[in-house]
C-alpha cells in the first residue's frame, strides 16, 4: 500500500505549507494531479488520506484529484496519441515505440483552498 | 461571509522521497560509488543474480550490497558469504525501499568502512513490480529482473517499472525451454515503452547471458568513474 507512504507525503508538504502561513488557516480542499502513467491508485489515496488526516488539521479536509491521460507524441507520425494502458503502448499508426510521454506521469499537489480564518471558526487541531 | 483562497503549490508528492535520493546520490558520486537499483517481482532471481555476480566481480570491484528484502536477514546471510558488506534494512511492512531507508545504509557503510574505497553499491530493491519504480533512492541505474516464468504480458502490466529500467535482464532462462513463453515477445513488449533499455536473457544457473550482464555492470562502473571529477583517486 504505497499510497499511504504517499499521503504520508503529501500531508507532511501541506503541513509545511500550513505552518508558513500567519493565520494557520482552515484547509478546505487540497487538489492533486495524478496521471494514469504512474503506480497511484486514486482509490487508495482518497481512503488513506481520509484516514490519515483524521484528528489532524486536515481533519475534513477534500482530497481532489485530477487524473490526466497517458498521452504520447510519437516522433515519426509527428502526432500525439493515447496508449492503451495494459495493452498498447507503441503508436497505433507506425508501431515506434511509445518514447516522449506528453502526459500521464504526473504526482504534483496542485493547490490548495483554504478558508479566510476570522470568517471560519477552527478547532484546536493538532497533528 | 465564508471566503475562500487558493494556494498554488505545484509540489510533486515525492519530492521529498527525490531530494533525498538526491542527496545519497551526492554521496555516492563524492565517494565514486555507482549505485544500481535492482528490482523485481518476489522470486524472479534478484538475490541469485547478486550472487552470481558477487561471485564474478569481487575481486576487480569493491562492492557493498544494501539488502531491502523484507522481514528476515535470510538473503543477507546469503550474500555474506561473499566477503562483501552486506547492510540489510529491515523494512518492517513496506512493500519498496525508499530514499530514507537507503540514506540509513549508506551512514552504516560509512561508519563501518571508508565509503571511498567501495566502486559498486548493489541494492536489492523488496519485492515488487508497482512502488520500487516510483520511489527512486539515489540510483545511477536502474535494472530489473523478469523471469520466463512470470508470461510475456508482465511489462504491459506493470509498465512504470519497464519503461523506467536501464537494464531489463530477462531470468531463469534455463527453464523456457519447459515453458510456453515467447522470449521474443517479452523483449517485444518492453521495447513498446522503452527503446533504450538493455534487455539481457540470462540465467543463474547455466551462465547464459552472465558475461553480457557483467560487461554491463563494468560499463557502468567506467562511466561513472569517466564522469567523475576526482579521476586522480582512481590513479
Amino acid at each position: 500500500m504505497h499510497e499511504t507512504d504517499m499521503t504520508k507525503a503529501l500531508i507532511i508538504t501541506v503541513k509545511d505549507w500550513w505552518e508558513s502561513q500567519l493565520d494557520r488557516p482552515k484547509i478546505e480542499s487540497v487538489h492533486l494531479i495524478v496521471g494514469q502513467f504512474t503506480c497511484v491508485e486514486p482509490v487508495s489515496l482518497q481512503f488513506a488520506f481520509e484516514v490519515q488526516t483524521r484528528n489532524t488539521f486536515l481533519e475534513g479536509a477534500k482530497l481532489v484529484i485530477q487524473e490526466t491521460p497517458l498521452i504520447a507524441f510519437c516522433h515519426r507520425c509527428q502526432q500525439d496519441y493515447a496508449p492503451e494502458i495494459g495493452l498498447q503502448y507503441a503508436c497505433p499508426d507506425c508501431q515506434s515505440p511509445m518514447e516522449d510521454i506528453r502526459s500521464g506521469r504526473e504526482l504534483k499537489i496542485d493547490r490548495i483552498e483554504y478558508a479566510d480564518n476570522s470568517a471560519v471558526t477552527t478547532g484546536k487541531s493538532q497533528v | 461571509m465564508h471566503q475562500t483562497f487558493d494556494a498554488a503549490l505545484g509540489i510533486n508528492l515525492l519530492h521529498a522521497n527525490q531530494a533525498g535520493a538526491d542527496h545519497n546520490r551526492e554521496h555516492f558520486d563524492e565517494w565514486g560509488i555507482t549505485c544500481l537499483n535492482v528490482m523485481s517481482s518476489p522470486g524472479a532471481g534478484k538475490t541469485v543474480l547478486l550472487e552470481r555476480t558477487l561471485e564474478a566481480l569481487s575481486s576487480e570491484l569493491k562492492i557493498a550490497v544494501i539488502e531491502g528484502d523484507m522481514t528476515t536477514e535470510l538473503d543477507a546471510e546469503r550474500l555474506r558469504q561473499y566477503g562483501v558488506p552486506v547492510i540489510a534494512i529491515n523494512t518492517g511492512r513496506s512493500c519498496h525501499l525508499d530514499s530514507k531507508m537507503v540514506a540509513g545504509g549508506i551512514h552504516r557503510l560509512a561508519h563501518d568502512y571508508n565509503p571511498s574505497d567501495f566502486d559498486l553499491v548493489l541494492v536489492e530493491n523488496v519485492g515488487n513490480l508497482v512502488c520500487p519504480a516510483e520511489f527512486e533512492v539515489g540510483e545511477h541505474a536502474k535494472v530489473a529482473l523478469l523471469s520466463v516464468t512470470e508470461g510475456e504480458d508482465k511489462p504491459l502490466k506493470y509498465p512504470v517499472m519497464f519503461r523506467e529500467a536501464n537494464c531489463l535482464l530477462i531470468t531463469k532462462m534455463d527453464l523456457a525451454p519447459y515453458l510456453d513463453v515467447d522470449v521474443s515477445q517479452i523483449e517485444a513488449n518492453v521495447r513498446q515503452m522503452n527503446p533504450h533499455a538493455t534487455i539481457i536473457p540470462i540465467s543463474g544457473k547455466t551462465g547464459e547471458g552472465l558475461e553480457a550482464w557483467l560487461d554491463w555492470v563494468r560499463s557502468q562502473c567506467d562511466r561513472k568513474i569517466a564522469l567523475s571529477p576526482q579521476l586522480s583517486i582512481y590513479g
